[in-house]
């Protein structure tokens, strides 16, 4: 049996019960309407299915796992899902709390461990917090009021049907009253009951729902620093270790001398950790770590090792060339992503046609807080504390790699001070495990920003070409989209170029536009370093291509922005995947279609509330321009409008209007924080981040040379957020926000000054 | 070995010193309210106090603070701090968090010096402060709010 150890941060809630049983609470049973069925008249939401069931272990729904009452009425809700900066540790526990009619001050939130077998699936990505768990935190929330319920009506002998609970306090028809605390044993002792049984509130009797006034619940703990995050748990005998990587994937020491980093006071020992590379999933990339007792004798340590590095394979990956190739990929045939009608035709016929390609560096996450985390390995198992997006898969990676029993291994999440997808990837834990076990103490392993900038899993590099025919009158008949960037998929298997359905169903084929003849292609790219996820994925590629060639196609036609972008889309429709020549696996971010459709009109709208929002058409002094682009993703419609200034020869952007359509809006002040974040960071990767590789390394190292958006340069951000009923289903909230972004600055900047830029990132300076 | 005081109390720390601030307090202090986040002064996360300037820890080391007064996010006190963490709190400025410690630094320091800061005051002493979750809108606007909070 392991025995976990006391951090010194607030602890991890082992497990959940009723934490205290009161007298009253034990007279659940005796009551005239006991058990088994509910006698509540339903008013149940329409369920809905949802790619939630498809994911590993599901969408767990049993309140004894997420819900536990004190006596004193104190609520504590589990927050399942990784906090990185989206507020799911808040607005799922507060879906719960609203229909569970608790008071929100009185409700504590506790951080589950990696666990998917008891709490479902934990992987924070995808956008899916929210759209997968809004039904079930409603049916926790409303199951326990319902239990309540049920159990004041036993202990009072009265219908259940004339039982109320509101903020905090259960009443009965001749005046009873009792509180969450009196009635949680007798409650959590009732069958739970099915969604049909339950009463739901309706939309008017929301209190926190779709509200937007429950503010993040770690809110103060950050601002006066209290907050804990991946390094800052603090333990007993904590060693601190840093490792010097390859700095090609795949290479490693051909030897080293660890003499001088030996001679560093504070210096402890020094480890060689196995290599990696490519599809080795989240292996370490192996190196050299220095163990110290204080982080800067293991830097100053690190710094003394003498190692000959061997680059391996991929030494002789250069940004310029691969990128040439790339280009040259896109001007053949690829592999067949979409074959809608019979674009060959279309061509054939075209009374012209019109091309353009555009390209797109690299981008590391560079989350605020580099990777870090903390592992204590003893006789009795390993316990981890760490930041990170996906903890059940950190414990089944490290308990594989280091033949542990995964019973054994514990996985703590803290706050993740940013994710952006670097944290799904969790090398950085298990170098902490494996030293923690070489060392026999617990270990802190700390990344630098270097490290990070420079050991990431990179978001991809692509070439995009698109080439549309047209008719005699300008009419687009064909649209042609070839798209050549290494996968994702290299990361977890021996790669063949190829390209995912789910890379593909990112803005590549999805192209909802009412053209005749459509062909989707992806070329072949091989990858030379670890391919990850950053923040919208392969829609930023796709999105930047498409956007930016419809502002040029707008320019070359002699039409403004918006009607282009309004031809192109089409009418109000839903695209039919069965005639719009989509592969069978296409992909719609794992939603059913028929529940989460392409859905045209969604688009076009969020385009003109942008558009009038920032004002698109009116006059404007020379060096300006509005630029405009909308993008569907994570089953969410988001346009940018953006005003470009030209400033002393730098592009400025002094404001952005944003609108979203996420269905419905559970929590629209993190809905509009999220935008506006996104907002800026899609900045970034227009202006300014770019990785670039020479000989297999990573060139940038730190802010200096891979600069983001600071104080000096951000746009005020207007974000529209479209209202709908619950019955519009919640979509993507985190990541839909970045990939209209650059196409939009890229139109505004051509409109400014009739510089068209088909790079990202596409500089600050003019 | 160098002596000064952290948030009023007095220490003296056993480690070299080219050991940068910041990792002494979160190290050997186990003051870990400040963050690491570049460690070469290009982003603000581990901005203190020294003697009531703000100052990057990463960059400053500890034997150079004989007899020095540092004041880390955790003792952070005064009018100006209250009224900035008061703001940030109303105004929902935090995303991940991570780097507001410095942040409530920088913008408390700010309004020492500038009670009523303009705009471009707000983004030129920001500008070192970096937010990849982009919540610079919002700290602008918790700045003039905690200026006018303070000027009652």
């Amino acid at each position: 049996m392991l025995k976990y150890l006391e951090p010194h941060s607030e602890p991890v809630v082992e497990t959940l019960r009723i934490a205290k049983v009161s007298r009253r609470g034990f007279l659940g049973t005796t009551g005239a309407f006991a058990l088994a069925a509910y006698a509540m008249p339903a008013r149940a939401f329409d369920k809905y299915p949802t790619g939630a069931e498809g994911m590993p272990h599901g969408v767990v729904e049993d309140p004894l796992v997420f819900v536990s009452i004190d006596a004193d009425g104190t609520v504590t809700l589990v927050a399942h899902r990784s906090e990185m900066g989206t507020g799911s540790r808040t607005s799922i526990p507060m879906v719960m709390a609203d229909e569970m009619e608790a008071d929100w001050n009185l409700v504590k939130i506790v951080q589950a461990p990696g666990d998917e077998p008891k709490y479902g699936n934990q992987d924070t990505d995808g956008s899916r917090s929210m759209r997968h768990h809004i039904q079930m935190a409603r049916k926790i929330g409303g199951s326990v009021r319902t239990m309540l319920a049920q159990a004041a009506a036993n202990e009072w002998g009265v219908d259940p049907a004339t039982v109320t609970v509101e903020m905090h306090e259960v009443k009965g028809p001749a005046g009873q009253s009792a509180g969450f605390g009196d009635l949680a044993a007798a409650a959590m002792a009732l069958p739970v009951p099915t969604h049909e049984e339950i009463a739901y509130k309706s939309e008017d009797q929301f209190r926190y729902i779709g509200k937007g006034e429950v503010q993040i619940t770690d809110l103060r703990d950050i601002t006066t620093g209290a907050a804990v995050y991946g390094g800052d748990v603090m333990l007993d005998g904590m060693k601190f270790a840093v490792v010097a990587r390859p700095p090609v994937v795949g290479g490693k020491a051909a030897s080293f001398d660890a003499t001088e980093a030996l001679a560093v006071p504070g210096v402890e020992s020094v480890h060689e950790i196995p290599y990696g590379g490519l599809a080795q999933k989240f292996a370490p990339l192996g190196g050299i770590a220095v163990v110290a007792s204080n982080t800067w004798a293991a830097l100053k340590g690190r710094d003394a090792l003498k190692i000959e590095w061997e680059a391996g394979e991929h030494g002789s990956y250069n940004s310029d060339a691969y990128m040439e190739e790339m280009i040259a990929t896109s001007e053949q045939p690829g592999s067949l992503a979409r074959d809608q009608g019979d674009l060959d035709a279309a061509f054939g016929d075209a009374a012209r046609t019109f091309t353009r390609t555009y390209t797109q560096a690299h981008i590391a996450h560079i989350p605020m807080e580099p990777p870090a985390a903390i592992a204590s390995y003893t006789a009795e198992g390993l316990e981890i504390w760490a930041p990170v997006q996906s903890p059940y898969t950190v414990r089944n990676d490290i308990a594989e790699a280091m033949a542990l029993d995964p019973e054994n291994v514990r996985v703590n999440v803290t706050l993740l001070g940013g994710g952006f997808g670097r944290k799904s990837k969790a090398d950085f834990v298990t170098e902490a495990a494996l030293l923690s076990r070489e060392v026999g103490a617990p270990v802190r392993m700390q990344w630098t920003r270097e490290d990070d900038v420079r050991h990431s899993f990179y978001h991809t590099t692509s070439a995009e070409r698109i080439e549309v025919s047209l008719d005699a009158e300008d009419n687009v008949t064909g649209w042609l989209h070839r798209s050549v960037a290494p996968s994702i998929l290299s990361t977890f298997a021996p790669d063949e170029g190829n390209v995912l359905p789910l890379e593909q169903g990112m803005g590549l084929n999805d192209v909802p536009f009412d053209i005749a003849n459509i062909r989707c292609e992806s070329g072949k790219a091989l990858a030379h370093t670890r391919i990850g996820w950053f923040r919208a994925v392969s829609n930023i590629p796709h999105a930047w291509a498409i956007g930016s060639f419809v502002g040029e196609l707008a320019d070359e036609l002699g039409k403004d922005q918006r009607t282009m972008w309004l031809e192109l889309i089409g009418a109000p429709r839903q695209l039919d995947p069965q005639n719009s020549g989509l592969p069978d696996n296409f992909w719609n971010y794992g939603e059913p279609m028929a529940e989460f459709p392409i859905d045209t009109g969604k688009m076009a709208h969020v385009l003109n509330v942008a558009a009038d929002g920032i004002g698109y058409g009116k006059d404007l002094p020379e060096g300006e321009g509005i630029g405009l682009a909308v993008h569907r993703s994570f089953v969410s419609y988001v346009a940018c409008a953006a005003h470009v200034k030209i400033v002393d020869g730098r592009i400025t952007v002094p404001e952005m209007h944003m609108a979203i359509d996420c269905g419905f809006c559970a929590n629209p002040e993190r809905v509009e924080s999220q935008i506006q974040g996104a907002a800026v960071m899609g900045m970034s990767v227009a202006l300014h981040s770019g990785i670039t590789f020479e000989n297999g390394a990573v060139v940038q190292s730190n802010f200096y040379d891979y600069d983001v958006v600071r104080s000096d340069n951000y746009p005020t951000v207007t974000t529209h957020i479209i209202p709908h009923p619950f019955s519009v289903h919640a979509t993507g909230v985190g990541e839909p926000g970045v990939p209209p972004v650059a196409p939009a600055i890229a139109n505004g900047l051509y409109a400014a000054t009739g510089d068209r830029r088909r790079s990202l990132p596409m500089g600050v300076n003019v | 070995m160098a002596t000064f005081t952290v948030n009023g109390k007095s220490v003296t720390l056993d480690v070299d010193d080219d050991t940068p601030l910041l990792w002494a307090l979160r190290d050997e202090l186990r003051l870990t309210g400040t963050k690491f986040g570049c460690g070469i002064a290009q982003c603000g996360a581990c901005t203190v106090m020294l003697d009531g300037a703000p100052v990057r820890s990463c960059q400053t080391q500890v034997g150079t603070l004989d007899g020095a007064e540092i004041t880390t996010i955790e003792g952070l006190d005064g009018p100006e701090a209250e009224a900035v963490q008061n703001a940030w709190t109303k105004i929902d400025v935090p995303q991940c968090g991570w780097c507001q410690s410095g942040q409530v630094m920088a913008a408390t320091a700010l309004l020492k010096d500038t009670p009523k800061p303009s705009d471009a005051d707000i983004d030129n002493a920001m500008w070192g402060n970096v937010c990849r979750c982009a919540t610079y809108v919002r700290i602008r606007a918790a700045i003039h709010d905690a200026a006018d909070t303070l000027e009652g």
